[in-house]
This record gives C-alpha cells, structure tokens and sequence, in this order.
C-alpha cells in the first residue's frame, strides 16, 4: 500500500518535467499551425493603410490554384521546380552513398583512411547554407573562376551562362545540395550496413556468393528501413527547400528564382507572400503541408508489404542478440 | 602448387579492388573539399585574378581584400563582426535551452510512471518530422500581436521544444541511465530536480555534447526564421549579412567576396575538424532511428 502511494507521488514528477516542452511546443509551433490552417480561410486587404479582414471560405485555395479568374496557379509551378531539384540531387545521392557505405564497411577489401574520408564527406553539410549557395554562386557566375576555365577547356561555349540557362541553374542547385548532403547520408547507410549481422556475410561467402550477389541479396534487403528514412527525411526536407535557392540565383528585389521563376521554390512563394498577403500564404503553407503529408505515407506505404516488414523486424532482431 | 598461385591471384585481384576503390573514394573527398580551396586562393586574389579562372597557387592580397571589405562596411547597418556577435547572442543561449529541456523532458518520460507518459512520448514521435516552415505564417502572425518581431525572443525560446533531441536524449537514457542510482539518490533524501541536476544530467555528458554540437551547428546556419523575423539591420545574424554579399554592392567585388565568405565559413571548418569524431560518431547514433 504505502509503496504503491509513493510511486503515484513520484509520478507527478513526470508531468513537472516534460511541462515546460510541452508549453513551449503548445504556444510556439502547435498554436502557430492550426492558425495558420485557420488563416487560410480568411482574405486579409487594406484600405486606407488598414488592415481588414474578412471571411474568405475556400476563396484563397481557388486563387492559389489559379481557378479564379485573373489567378496564375503558381504553387503548382513552384512545386514543380522544388521536386525537380530535390530528384536531381537525391538519386545520385542514394547512389553514391550507397557505393560509398559499401567499400568503406568491407571487411574483405579492407580499405585504408576511411576514418579521414568520412571527416571529409560529412564536411561541407556543417557549413551554412548561406555561405555554401553564395560561394557557388560566386565560382560559377558568369565571370566566375570554374565557369572560366570550363570555358578555357572548351566544355562550355564562350557565351554560356549558368545563370540564364534554366538547367545551369536548376542543375547547379541540385549539384551543391547532393555536395551537401550525400556525405551524411553515406554517414547514415554506414551505421546502416554495420547493423547487419555479420555471420549472413560469413554464410552466404561459405555457399559461394559473389560480392555482388551478397550487395544484392543482403545489403541491399537489410538496408531497406534506412533508406526508406533517409529518403523520407530527404523527401521532407527537400519539400521545404529555401535556403539555397533563395540565394543562388535570385534579383535584388525579391525571392524570385531566375531565369524566368524557374527555381523558386514553394518556401519561397510564401516568404514572398507573408506580408503582402496573409491569407494566400497560409493557403501556400496549408497546400505544403498536405503535399508533405502524402509524400511521406506513400512513401511508407510503398516500401514494402507488411510481411516484409516483419520478416525484418525478426532479422534484425536475431542480429541483436548475438 | 596451383594452390599457392589462386591465392596469390586472390591477394593481387583484393589489391586492385583496394586500390581502385580508394582511387574512387579519394575523388569523391576531392570534391567535397574543392570548393573550399578554390575560397581559401581566391580571398587570396585580387578581383581581376579571380575573374581569369581557377587556380590553385595562393596569392598575397587576403589583407587587402580584407580592408576593402571593412571600407564596403563603413556606413553600413550591419558588420560582418556584428552579425557574429548577434549570432551567437541568439545561439549560445538558443543551444543551452534546447539541450537543457530536452534532457528534462526525456528524463521526465524515461524515469517517472504518469498516465499520459505513452501519449507524451507518441506526441514527441509524431511532431518529431513536421517541419517549422508551414506554420511561419502562424508563427509570424503571432509573434506580431505579442510585439515580439524584431527581438530574439522568438528565435530563443522556442528552442525550448526541440523534438530530434528529445528522441536522441530519450534513447541514449535507455542505454546508459540506471534506474537505481536515481532510487539510491532518492534514498539519500535528494530532490528530483537535484538529482536530475547533479546526478543524471552529467552521466549524460557524452549525449548532451554531441547534441549540444548538433543543435549550434542547426541554429548558426538558420536562415529561414531570422529572415521574416528580423527587420532592423543593426540585429541581422550572420546568415542575413550572408545574404547582402550577393547585393549587387558586393557582387562585383569578388575578392571582398571572396574574403568575406572565407570569415564565414573557415572557423565553421576548423570547429568541426576538432569535434569531428564527436560528430561522425553522432549521426551514426542518429541512424539507428531508421
């Protein structure tokens, strides 16, 4: 009796602990979305240098999606150009990281430095966005040093420009994000490929596998989940892609992506909306978020059936307990 | 006979692999740090050497890019010295909150039975991948009626609710936190908070490092919030000065540039070539979610 009194008083402990992050999430971030959802239905307009607001039903969402007349669906371009980017760096991405998590954990072709090589893969994710987008676009500008000697090579010809070319640019975004970020993905694949058992190795070189037959029927299979996580966090983030566009090739006046609008993303449609336009903004950040959310259930939903699922489950189970 | 000789064909065939994966590997590390010496030589050069392409060989003009980018300065709201400073004001404390309460709150749900603990911790779960940037709009808004806008308040507190560290913290609990040493520390007549204070926060040294490291990296390099929240000059962070440097009053300027960006980004480098095994080892921890 008396030890069951006590833990009920511990207990409460629990609710003194985790109060402060609760209220901090509650006010900051949960109270922000459902008015944003909520300001979505609401047309902000000024008259007079005031501000009024007004009913607005699905009025933002017709405009948004350019159903109303006088309206251009931007939000399904700029979606457009995000997924675009986003694909051209995540499949090399994947893939390099892939080739990369394989020879560095190969315990046959024992290869020297790894530990050097993954300080330097992983570097240039630690650096600021900002920087990163503003020195590529420095080297690779129209009089920029890597833009001069491809030219002096002969690869480019003497009038390109990346920066008014729509795949330059696009195609340069995806190149300094896939710079960015496939040092960490390999990271993550590694830890990955270490979580497997080693003795499926052992067993499959005894009945004579092949190095590829042993990539393709136990790395890859075993590697599902977290490629799946790597994927879907790649997919989020990438969705909500603003910090490298939004400086890399963009007019002094505004978060417009050049040549041509070409590579804004939908961030930056709503950073260009927020002030100007309250409520097409939420309707932006409302139509984001149920992009977001699709992307990633069916990605989960695509990726295998349940009883693969389970079948892992028990194998990476089995390889715990040794 | 034959025998010895499939196994110097196997040792040789393992040696060309060897060496043609290395040759591979060291390429991809060639690229990743190409770019970074390609900053280091040309905030070395004048803006006209800049200009005639790449090359390797340093010149001797850092200095003088150096003073011409204080000159640009001169008269300007913001300083890259100034964004530094305003910088860490926002991170130093931005970074001690996140960890502090995140620790608190794993603490809280790791140690303690309560009813809504598996709520709170599904809760924690699920918001874990929603990202800030869709509710800015709201987030905007409402820092507007609370005359919070142009203050650091809002770039400070809510670092206070940090999901990621939560699970992180929570997971490393489950490996290294024993329950008893707590109901010993209890038996001795030691508060919870105290306890949590002195007895478990620094068994969770390691944890609280690496996070803390992962949490100043995320909150330096923030771009996105500072943009719609910060309004006067003189408060810019570092990533908004970043941002002048491709204003056309720079952009012709490439060896300002050049030195400007190089002040940017070369401590970042060097910071994390020490803490380097710390953070390789902690995104291998961060994985194992997947």
């Amino acid at each position: 009796m008396k030890k069951r009194k006590k833990k009920v008083n511990y207990g409460r402990y629990g609710y003194y602990f985790i109060a402060p992050f609760f209220l901090v999430y509650l006010l900051f971030q949960l109270w922000p979305l459902i008015n944003t959802f909520y300001y979505s239905t609401l047309s902000y307009y000024k008259r007079n240098g005031r501000e009024f607001v007004e009913f607005a039903g699905i009025q933002n969402f017709l405009n948004i999606f350019g159903i109303t007349a006088g309206e251009r669906a931007y939000v399904l371009q700029y979606l457009k150009n995000t997924l675009i980017m986003w694909g051209c760096n995540f499949v090399p991405q994947i893939l390099v990281s892939l080739l990369l998590a394989v020879w560095f954990t190969d315990q046959k072709v024992k290869m020297k430095g790894t530990g050097a090589m993954k300080v330097i893969v992983y570097l240039p994710s630690v650096i600021t966005a900002a920087s990163v987008s503003v020195l590529f676009n420095a080297l690779f500008s129209q009089y920029g040093p890597i833009t001069q000697t491809l030219k002096d090579w002969g690869i480019l010809g003497s009038n390109f420009d990346f920066m008014s070319s729509t795949a330059g640019t696009r195609g340069l975004i995806s190149l300094i994000l896939w710079w960015m970020w496939y040092g960490n993905t390999t990271l993550l694949l590694i830890s990955g490929v270490l979580g497997i058992d080693p003795g499926l190795f052992e067993a499959a070189e005894i009945d004579g596998a092949s190095g590829f037959k042993k990539f393709r029927y136990i790395t890859l299979p075993l590697l599902r989940p977290i490629m799946l996580y790597t994927l879907v966090t790649s997919a989020i983030g990438g969705l909500q892609m603003y910090d490298i566009p939004a400086l890399f090739n963009v007019p002094e006046t505004g978060l417009v992506g050049l040549p041509d609008d070409t590579t804004t993303t939908v961030t930056m449609y709503i950073m260009r909306l927020y002030n100007s336009d309250v409520g097409k903004a939420a309707a932006v950040s409302v139509f984001l978020f149920v992009v977001t959310l699709i992307v990633s259930l069916l990605l989960f939903a695509s990726m295998g059936d349940r009883d693969e699922r389970r079948l892992k489950k028990a194998q990476r189970k089995a390889g715990r307990k040794r | 006979m034959t025998k010895v000789k499939t196994k110097d064909n196997y040792t040789r065939s393992l040696r060309r692999q060897r060496i043609f994966r290395t040759v591979i590997s060291v390429m991809f590390c060639a690229i990743s740090l190409f770019p970074f010496l390609l900053l280091v030589m040309n905030a070395t050069r004048t803006s006209d050497a800049i200009k005639s392409g790449i090359s390797l060989i340093p010149s001797t003009h850092f200095l003088e890019n150096w003073r011409n980018l204080l000159e640009k300065q001169n008269g300007m709201q913001i300083t890259l010295q100034r964004a530094t400073l305003n910088s860490l004001a926002i991170t130093v404390p931005g970074t001690c909150l996140s960890v502090y309460f995140s620790t608190l709150t794993a603490y809280g749900i790791h140690v303690y039975d309560f009813k809504f603990k598996k709520f709170a911790w599904a809760f924690i779960m699920a918001v874990m991948m929603v990202p800030s940037q869709i509710s800015i709009i709201g987030f905007y808004r409402f820092m507007l009626d609370l005359g919070l806008v142009d203050t650091y308040i809002p770039l400070i507190i809510p670092t206070i609710a940090t999901p990621t560290v939560v699970f992180f913290m929570k997971q490393y609990m489950e490996s290294s936190l024993s329950l008893e040493m707590i109901e010993a520390a209890r038996i001795d007549g030691s508060g919870e908070f105290h306890t949590f204070n002195t007895i478990s926060l620094p068994i969770m040294k390691p944890a609280v490092a690496t996070q803390a490291i992962f949490q100043f990296i995320a909150q330096w390099n923030n771009l996105f919030t500072p943009t719609i929240l910060l309004t006067t000059d003189s408060k810019k962070t570092l990533p908004l000065f970043v941002q002048l440097l491709s204003s056309n009053q720079f952009r012709t300027d490439y060896g300002v540039v050049y030195a400007a960006l190089f002040v940017t980004i070369i401590p970042l480098v060097v910071v994390y070539l020490i803490l380097s095994r710390y953070i390789v080892a902690g995104v291998a921890l961060g994985g194992v979610k997947g």
